[in-house]
């Protein structure tokens, strides 16, 4: 089987993220960059995949030369080959998913896993925009996946107060949530491995942003809470005051 | 995932598979071995689960060759891992620290091919457990004068005696014991179930708890003949032995004071006393420098011994210095941390009294401190005061 496990380079969950100078996009000093935590999900059910089925599992990404090392991160847990799909300049999420379809259009892909969601910008859009430029079938959010014989899938799906179950032919693109399996940790001999593992250099066609980032700005700091008093006698003085000060009610 | 303190942008010293190992065993400390330490500690119990999964990630012989199941990986790596190990317990690390540098070290630098074969790739997969044997009740700082025995008959080895404080000893599959076969220290490999062979459990520590420490008896235990490390001769063998291990220690030592610093910076912003935090005061500020600066110190000490030692120039008194400097300091920021905590301080929802008390084991094991200043000092001066 061919299978590719689109990732993307994301800032820590522990950084504190600061917004830039131009005040549109963040500082990068001081942030530590890891794998998306959602596309160790991808990455460990394409590796399983491989294991059970043979085949070869390439990890893409799309980004400046600093995203190699989220690559490596895939190579050294046990992917065969990296393909970078080298750029300077920020995409939405169009662009990405264009740069990628285009990639790995005649690459004859049997199953594209991708992340359901990056931390980084959460555009939750990958999985449904490559299906579509692909034309292939898209599953997202699975956190259960079969894979038969027959070379259809089945999934569940964490829908809103239950689970869907789907199927759907190969090939097709699939993003991982949570829960659809338990990430391996990169061995040591994966790692001193993954330096000697190819990674493919590619240009993506040139595009211009269709989505423009006008401003990014912190969350306002949190207040610190306030207790009106204690036990039934609280209650009068509460609903006043969500009337009368946060004018909820 | 625990960022760990970088005052200095060391890790600009660091290469990117270095880092990714130490990121690597960060994250599996996180979430492996901390949710299960404390209730361990308090049950005085090693955690049987993890050799296994510490093998998954390679922990065991990382400098080894790949044909005998280690990872071809240089000795910053190793000390990286012993390092995150160390953030969790110094238990856990003493576990890694004997597998690695006590037992696979001495097999694959003094043991037959056939001793290679047969027992590396199963201890770096944990399928096999190790210790090593040299302290006695009567014999500590000076191993040399041993009493334990082995005798030549026929086609064994017969030996006699008993060592004392040893890591791992009741869970261990093999020995690796060291006896005077006519006068001179010699290396042997001891089966677990070997008849004439016990190994109980020491009981009443209050360092170390989550680590198995035992004694080894052995009465008229007889092995094969072949069981005997033929490239050990003399003392300075076992010592080779150590030199690896205080390496892995110096580094280890680093992780335990950065959980103790990590848990008393935390502390000191949120604790509030005379309505300000308490990381306020300069009394606490004073403490929290001194913890920064001294581990930032230890960083800089263990990962040039590191870069020595990778272009085979770092020497027993190197380790020495690293060793002794790292767990004194790592040992008094145990105890400033319990400290600027309080009474919280002595409570087990806090590691910092585990690491307090486990640091006391670690400065007295692998050559007490006071023996690594008669160490250093006879380098520097040709003189040595210890005998
Ligand atoms: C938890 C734990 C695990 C251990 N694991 C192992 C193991 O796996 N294998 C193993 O072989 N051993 C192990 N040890 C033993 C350890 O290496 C010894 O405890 C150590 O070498 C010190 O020996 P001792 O305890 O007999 O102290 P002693 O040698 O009796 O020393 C007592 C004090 O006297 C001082 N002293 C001794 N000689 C001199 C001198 N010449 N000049 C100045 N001061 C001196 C020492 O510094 C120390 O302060 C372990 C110990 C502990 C606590």
């Amino acid at each position: 089987m061919n299978i590719f496990v689109c990732v993307s380079h994301v800032p820590d969950t522990t950084t504190k993220v600061q917004v830039g100078e131009d005040g549109k996009s963040i500082d990068p000093s001081g942030v530590t960059w890891i794998l998306n935590p959602y596309d160790e999900y991808a990455v460990e059910a394409a590796l399983q995949l491989k294991e059970a089925r043979e085949g070869e599992v390439t990890v893409v990404c799309f980004g400046p030369d600093a995203v190699k090392e989220t690559i490596r991160k895939g190579l050294a847990m046990g992917a065969d080959k990296g393909l970078h799909i080298k750029s300077d300049q920020p995409r939405d999420s169009f662009g990405t998913a264009k740069a990628l379809a285009e990639t790995l259009k005649d690459r004859e892909a049997d199953v594209i896993f991708c992340g359901r969601q990056s931390i980084d910008y959460d555009g939750w859009q990958m999985a449904g925009l490559l299906g579509e430029m692909l034309d292939l079938p898209s599953v997202t959010v699975a956190s259960k996946l079969e894979i038969k014989e027959d070379g259809s899938i089945e999934a569940e799906r964490e829908i809103e107060g239950g689970m869907e179950t789907v199927v759907s032919k190969l090939p097709a693109v699939i993003s991982a949530q949570k829960g659809l399996n338990d990430p391996r940790y990169p061995k040591l001999q994966g790692i001193m491995q993954a330096k000697r593992k190819p990674i493919e250099d590619v240009e993506p066609s040139p595009y211009k942003n269709r989505v423009e980032v006008l401003e990014m700005s912190k969350p306002p700091v949190k207040s610190a809470g306030k207790i009106v008093g204690e036990g039934p006698d609280a209650v009068k003085e509460l609903v006043k005051l969500l009337h009368e000060e946060a004018k909820v009610i | 995932m625990n960022t760990g303190s970088d005052f200095f942008n060391i890790d600009s010293l660091l290469t990117e598979d270095e880092l990714m190992v130490r990121d690597t065993m960060r994250s599996f400390v996180d979430r492996e071995v901390l949710p299960v330490i404390e209730e361990a500690n308090r049950e005085n119990r090693f955690p049987m689960d993890l050799p296994k999964k510490m093998a998954e990630l390679g922990v065991f012989g990382p400098t080894l060759p790949g044909e005998y199941g280690g990872g071809d990986a240089n000795y910053v790596i190793y000390g990286l891992m012993m390092q995150e190990l160390e953030r969790g317990d110094s238990g856990i690390r003493s576990f890694a620290s004997v597998q690695t540098s006590l037992v696979m070290y001495p097999i694959f630098r003094y043991g037959t091919e056939e001793q290679k074969r047969r027992w590396l790739p199963a201890l770096a997969s944990a399928e096999s457990i190790g210790c090593f044997g040299l302290t006695e009740p009567d014999h500590g700082s000076d191993p040399g004068g041993m009493v334990t025995r082995a005798v030549r008959d026929g086609d064994s080895f017969v030996l006699n005696g008993a060592k004392m404080w040893i890591t791992n000893g009741t869970i261990a599959d093999v020995a690796v014991v060291w006896a005077k076969l006519d006068g001179e220290v010699r290396g042997f490999l001891v089966e677990k179930g070997t008849p004439g062979f016990t190994a109980p459990e020491m009981k009443g520590k209050h360092s170390l708890r989550a680590s198995v420490t035992s004694e080894l008896v052995f009465q008229d235990c007889r092995i094969p003949a072949e069981n005997i490390l033929p490239g050990a001769k003399g003392l300075k063998a076992p010592l080779s032995c150590l030199t690896q291990a205080r390496y892995g220690i110096s580094w280890g030592a680093i992780g335990a004071a950065t959980a103790c610093y990590e848990t008393a910076l935390d502390y000191a912003k949120t604790r509030t006393q005379f309505d300000r935090p308490i990381a306020s005061f300069q009394l606490v500020q004073q403490k929290l420098t001194f913890m920064e600066t001294e581990i930032t110190k230890a960083r800089l000490l263990s990962l040039h011994l590191g870069r020595l030692q990778d272009q085979q120039k770092a020497t027993f008194y190197h380790v020495s210095m690293a060793k002794r400097n790292n767990v004194d300091i790592a040992l008094q920021i145990a105890r400033m941390a319990r400290d600027v905590l309080g009474a919280n301080g002595i409570l087990d929802e806090y590691p910092v009294m585990r690491h307090m008390n486990n640091l006391e084991s670690v400065r007295t094991y692998e050559g007490t401190h006071d023996i690594h200043t008669l160490i250093i000092g006879q380098a520097i001066t040709g003189i040595a005061a210890y005998t």
